[in-house]
């Protein structure tokens, strides 16, 4: 019955926050860059309006391309589940980093499909461009994930939480804070943030993600939104619950999942602040210079490890 | 009558994979024919490790044999040296003296290099066919070279030529001697794995091969170089050296590595999947290796850990390998054509063959539910516990090898995107796709059965690890470190990692669902508006509208142009009156292969010289030849 109870209030929390993360971001960047901008919960009516129009789909599609934003939900939900939001024991207790990371992959690689599907150029040019930006972060994300779990024991993501909330130093480590940058640009490569691709463009020769969605319109491109959103909030959740744990209860009682959420809410208006900062001061990367940002973390994921055997 | 042989040949390979399984389970025999071969005669035994290999073997013969009816079952050549290239499978890992293995492991490259041949002589390009079967028939004979020169040191060394001697007298031999004859034997089942840089034939027989063969090639043959590394390191040679473990593992991780990258750029697709055999071989000698140096260095939970994990990715490779090369001769069956160029939009034509090579694109991706996933996720949990392990610099290769498997199935993503979004996907690039015509039903059958294994072996974890991890103890003698917990969880290691499979796949059903629920009970309008791909006011939509191949894979050419050296030539041919005036361009963009160009190429020049030089004594004339068999004979007299 917890168990039950817990995975339909985690759903709900990261269904119904990660648009307004997204919206809040947006009020943020255009505050700091003195619009009034719209209020953090228009993705919601965004939401709403897209659900009531008629889906257009291109006659050259097949199944793949109206089987993907559920596909992409469902991806995102099982991530939801196995991400350590409101406590450390999550619902699917038993998940590590690395079904988390293979499940956004599974996400982008029918996207990517998708994008392919309707056979128009700029589908094909945001696929192509998504895949290498993911199977060049990949590297990043387990060297990372490999420092965390050396000095956890566990690569269970609740296990590493309970650890670092246990032993508070750990999070002033050097391997630790090291891993945290690492992860940062990979978060920002991954969910398709600044300075890898600008999530308000639709110019087509920067374009990433927007070009392979391009195709998308009425409920299907709710669906695929609603997961991109989805997926930055479980991003930015595990950038928070993993490298400042404090606040992340152990227990499944009503007052402690109270406090995990006023917790998590707290350190995801902090990154959020952070993110729109930095998407305000920074431009995008040009195409071809994004495999440098990425092995620039790699670099930093490298040192984060080899960190954990110098100081062991 | 093709039909009959191949029907045999399945039935055949469901006897075969009962008794491995049996044998797998621990039911051991032995079998002995002295007068049959000569030196030694015939002896096959039966122990857990070569049960699961014939399990494999006998398993993927079925559901490739059915196929064979639909693919090739009016075509009377190549039937026979198909049943053959089976028999031989089965019998290489039965072999128990040095006779019986040469004899099998030989019978099972000839019989393959006549498949090639054959392939190649109904394929469209004899010339370069020709050359893939040369280049197979060099590689696995200088393979065999090595392989007898270790086996035969080892039975000078031991006094016998039965390979269990060799287990019992192996601890006594020096620590240099050792190393030599696991490096000969290393080299030699390396070359038959497709381990880089002895992988040059692979990308080139695997393709030129019909397809079931194909599938067999990549999906168990292969594999019987890692059965091969696994009875020399840790049976005939044991105790392990640790230089053995981080050679492997370094080999694995560059292996891995190179394949995906030279996948991505092919626009072959069959050797799209032949340099993705590479790839899923890198990943089976990285948890080889891993399991060698944790056996070196007295860890033998962890090397039993890593070693289930090596198995355990073979048994998947073996199954969603075959299955995307049956799904591939579908394509090619219904097109005639493997150029991914010359494809598209076949999932409308081919709708059971598309939905098929999805699943096996899914699984060999290492994507979640499938059962790539299961198993690379198991080599990664025991290569992230290498902290156990006291040398840094060991340290240091294992973060090298996780830094490249995370690549290799990064770009592994990547690639099966282009595979099947280039192949199956959009409009088709040319008349063959557009007429393309779907498999018949055997082939559907075979193909159908394969993706439900994928799925049957990643849901089955629990049970299928265990069993692997029994068969790796018999190498490794530890308690396993895998316990099977409420809800069908692995864990790992105590509570080091855990996964249950079942309870992903259940959610991500359920996660799928609810969309598609609440839209429903929301009553959201289900009507869906056909129209035309948006194009910015362009009229017409055609195929040359859409990402090509090689387009596709153009940032990822970029990123690695040091690893390609792309060399780009671009001519234009402009009217006289007026260079704005283009009457042709013409645009290439060939992969040069490093390996070939800085390995091979030198070498061959070597042996040319060489060959050169000693054609001195090579004059014609009978005399002088007669001359040197009595200086021979003299000289054989005096040493005597």
């Amino acid at each position: 019955m917890d168990a039950l109870f817990l995975s339909v209030l985690q759903a709900l929390v990261i269904a119904l926050g990660a648009p307004l993360l997204v919206g809040t971001l947006r009020t943020l960047k255009a505050r700091l860059v003195g619009r009034r901008g719209p209020a953090p919960w228009q993705p919601f009516l965004d939401l709403r309006k897209l659900f009531g129009k008629t889906p257009v789909v291109s006659e050259t599609t097949s199944w793949v391309f109206r089987a993907t934003p559920y596909v992409l939900v469902g991806a995102m939900l099982v991530a939801a589940l196995a991400a350590p939001v409101l406590t450390s024991r999550p619902p699917l207790a038993f998940a590590g980093i690395l079904l988390l990371m293979s499940l956004f992959l599974l996400g982008t690689f029918f996207l990517a499909l998708a994008g392919l599907d309707a056979g128009s150029a700029f589908g094909g040019m945001g696929s192509s461009r998504e895949v290498t930006v993911a199977g060049l972060a990949e590297p990043t994300v387990m060297l990372a994930v490999f420092a965390l779990a050396l000095r956890a024991s566990t690569t269970n993501l609740g296990g590493i939480v309970e650890r670092v909330t246990i032993e508070p130093l750990l999070a002033v480590n050097p391997a630790h804070l090291l891993a945290f940058a690492a992860f940062f640009i990979v978060m920002l490569a991954e969910t398709g943030r600044l300075p890898v691709d600008n999530p308000a463009t639709h110019l087509e020769l920067t374009m990433i993600h927007e070009a392979m969605v391009l195709e998308y319109s009425g409920r299907h491109l709710a669906l695929v939104e609603w997961a991109s959103a989805m997926k930055l909030f479980v991003f930015l959740t595990l950038l928070a619950n993993l490298f400042f744990p404090w606040g992340v209860p152990a227990d499944v009682t009503p007052p402690a999942l109270l406090l995990g959420l006023l917790a998590l809410a707290g350190k995801l208006a902090l990154l959020a602040i952070a993110l729109a900062a930095l998407e305000t001061a920074i431009a995008k990367l040009r195409l071809f210079r994004v495999p440098e940002l990425l092995a620039g973390s790699f670099a930093l994921a490298v040192l984060s490890v080899s960190a954990v055997f110098l100081l062991r | 009558m093709p039909a009959l042989v191949y029907a045999l040949t399945a039935l055949f390979g469901a006897a075969a994979a009962a008794t491995g399984v049996a044998g797998m389970l621990g039911a051991p025999w032995a079998l002995r024919i002295d007068w049959l071969v000569p030196l030694g005669g015939l002896a096959l035994e039966m122990d857990p490790l070569a049960g699961m290999f014939v399990a494999l073997v006998g398993a993927a013969a079925v559901p490739v044999s059915v196929y064979a009816i639909g693919y090739a079952g009016r075509e009377r050549r190549g039937c026979l040296a198909y049943a053959v290239f089976v028999a031989a499978m089965l019998v290489v890992p039965l072999a128990a003296n040095v006779m019986t293995f040469a004899l099998a492991w030989e019978l099972m490259s000839l019989a393959s290099y006549v498949l090639v041949l054959d392939g190649a002589r109904a394929g469209r390009e004899p010339a370069a066919s020709a050359h893939a079967g040369w280049v197979y028939a060099v590689m696995t004979h200088a393979g065999l070279a090595c392989l007898l020169a270790g086996m035969l040191l080892l039975t000078a060394w031991t006094g016998s030529p039965r390979f269990a001697d060799w287990a019992a007298a192996a601890p006594t031999l020096s620590a240099g001697a050792r190393s030599l004859v696991w490096a000969l034997l290393a080299l030699g089942f390396a070359a038959k794995a497709g381990g880089v840089p002895l992988h040059v034939w692979l990308p080139l027989a695997h393709p030129a091969a019909p397809s079931h063969v194909s599938a067999l090639m990549s999906g168990v043959m292969i594999k019987l170089g890692v059965y091969g590394l696994l009875r020399a390191s840790f049976v005939w040679l044991a105790p392990a050296l640790p230089w053995w473990g981080a050679t492997l593992l370094l080999v694995g991780a560059v292996s891995a590595v190179t394949g995906v990258l030279y996948a991505i750029v092919d626009r072959d697709l069959k050797r799209l999947l032949a340099f993705s055999s590479i790839e899923n071989i890198g990943i089976v000698l990285v948890g080889t290796g891993a399991a060698v140096a944790f056996a070196a260095a007295a860890l033998p939970a962890l090397a039993l850990l890593a070693l289930a994990a090596a198995l355990y990715h073979v048994v998947n490779h073996a199954a969603f390998k075959s299955l995307l090369f049956m799904a591939a001769g579908g394509v090619l069956h219904g097109t005639g054509t493997r150029d991914m160029e010359a494809l598209g939009g076949l999932i409308k034509r081919q709708p059971w063959t598309a939905a098929c090579f999805l699943a096996g694109a899914v699984a060999i991706a290492g994507l979640p539910p499938l059962n790539g996933f299961v198993s690379e996720w198991l080599t990664f949990q025991a290569l992230l516990q290498n902290i156990r392990l006291p040398q840094p610099s060991m340290n240091l290769a294992f973060a090298l090898a996780i830094a490249g498997l995370a690549l290799a199935a990064g770009l592994a993503v990547a690639a099966f995107v282009k595979a099947f979004g280039i192949t199956f996907l959009a409009l088709p690039r040319s008349d063959a796709a557009a007429g393309a015509h779907e498999a018949p039903v055997p082939m559907r059958v075979a193909m159908v059965a394969t993706a439900a294994a994928c799925a049957g072996l990643a849901l089955g974890a629990s049970a299928i690890v265990p069993a692997l991890a029994a068969v790796a103890a018999t190498l490794v003698p530890a308690p396993a470190p895998i316990t099977v917990g409420a809800g069908l969880t692995l864990n790992i290691s105590g509570d080091f990692a855990s996964l249950s499979m079942p309870a992903v796949a259940l959610a991500l059903a359920g996660g799928i669902l609810l969309p598609v629920l609440l839209l429903v009970v929301a009553r959201a309008r289900p009507r869906v508006r056909r129209y035309e791909t948006w194009g910015c006011g362009r009229l017409l939509q055609t195929a040359r509208m859409e990402y090509t191949a090689t387009a596709f894979a153009d940032p990822l050419t970029r990123v690695f142009d040091f690893f390609y050296r792309p060399a780009a030539r671009l001519d234009v041919d402009a009217h006289p009156e007026s260079r704005f005036f283009v009457r042709r361009i013409r645009y290439e963009n060939p992969t040069r292969f490093i390996v070939d160009e800085w390995l091979y190429r030198p070498l061959g020049r070597v042996l040319r010289a060489a060959a050169r030089r000693a054609a001195v004594v090579q004059s014609g004339s009978p005399n002088l030849y007669l001359a040197y068999v009595l200086v021979a004979l003299l000289l054989l007299l005096l040493v005597a």
